[in-house]
């Protein structure tokens, strides 16, 4: 792990309504293979992606969230969440499918300059 | 898009025969896949096949061959969980050969 | 008159526009507009002032594909396909703010 490189996927955007939650989703784990220190950042709307409890039957759409619980699997365990843009949205800790780690913006944007590549959804 | 006919009904797949539907699958249609694949089920082939479908059950992905063989080995025992055993059992590829017979997708990232 | 809307209310501009322009009516809640409508949003309390001029409308199935089905403000009225057809129909103009 010494040559790995520290990747960061930063997510901004609402499932659903957009393609770039899945499509951040699925380059995350193909990402996976290459064995590299991957962080999953998720701010603004993006923390929406890991709101519990979606049910997207209603909207004929693939609930691609389960995916967020495999991560683990894929040892992507580095995921992060701006604080400020949580409670923005009325939501807690106890709202997301997959146990984060919780940061400020400021401590996020500290966070997004350690990183040599930055991935933007 | 293609079909394949099997006991009398056909079903749809993509150009590489990965099943269009999920709910299409039986053990009839699995098996079908597993003889153009040149793989005869044994028990412990339908281990494998199972326990992908219980995986795409929970977290809606088919695992990559990686992560297919940890989480094997977790729940089936370390002489299941490697790549040995595992191409023993799939030789062109468990991702590739096990979910199609399972009715899962391609892996995400298996080209 | 009803205005349709189906952007994120803390990303997009949509949703102010709409409630600084129209002057009343009809408004629905569709895709990522539905976050809208969920309690304890750092715009709710700007949607629940535009309730004496609007009635606020939000599309269930999207709210539910997005898990917070049980997070619904006070005083918006849930609709289905058939009720945003209902909408579209008893309205003479419709306008979308995308």
């Amino acid at each position: 792990m010494s040559d790995a490189k520290k990747f960061m996927f930063v997510n901004r955007k609402a499932p659903y309504g957009t393609i770039y939650a899945l499509e951040s989703l699925e380059v995350v784990l193909i990402t996976a293979a290459f064995d590299q220190d991957v962080s999953l950042a998720f701010l603004d709307d993006g923390v929406y992606q890991l709101k519990k409890g979606q049910q997207t039957k209603g909207i004929e759409t693939k609930n691609f969230s389960p995916a967020y619980r495999a991560l683990e699997d894929y040892d992507i365990e580095k995921l992060y969440v701006e604080k400020e843009a949580m409670e923005a949205r009325g939501l807690t800790e106890e709202d997301f499918l997959v146990p984060v780690t919780l940061l400020s913006r400021a401590e996020m944007g500290k966070l997004m300059d350690e990183q040599d590549v930055v991935l933007s959804f | 898009m293609s079909t394949i006919e099997v006991g009398g009904k056909s079903y749809e797949t993509d150009e590489e025969g990965y099943l269009t539907n999920l709910a299409d699958w039986n053990t009839e249609v699995a098996n079908y896949i597993a003889q153009t694949e040149n793989v005869t089920m044994t028990e412990q082939h339908w281990e494998v096949v199972n326990f992908l479908r219980e995986y795409f059950e929970e977290y809606q992905i088919a695992p990559a061959v990686r992560v297919l063989t940890k989480a094997i080995g977790k729940k089936l025992g370390a002489e299941k969980g490697n790549s040995e055993y595992l191409y023993g059992l799939f030789p062109y590829g468990p991702g590739k050969q096990a979910c199609k017979i399972a009715g899962l997708p391609k892996p995400t990232g298996c080209v | 008159m009803l205005h349709i809307i189906n952007k994120s209310p803390l990303t997009s501009v949509s949703l102010d526009s709409c409630l600084n322009t129209a002057t009343g009516g009809d408004i629905l809640l569709i895709e990522d507009a539905v976050y809208a409508a969920t309690r304890g949003n750092a715009g709710e309390a700007k949607l629940r002032n535009a309730m004496g001029r609007f009635k606020v409308h939000v599309l269930m199935p999207d709210l539910e594909a997005r898990g917070l089905g049980d997070r619904l403000m006070e005083g918006v009225s849930p609709v289905d396909y058939g009720g945003f057809v209902d909408l579209t129909s008893s309205n003479k103009t419709c306008q979308s703010w995308l």
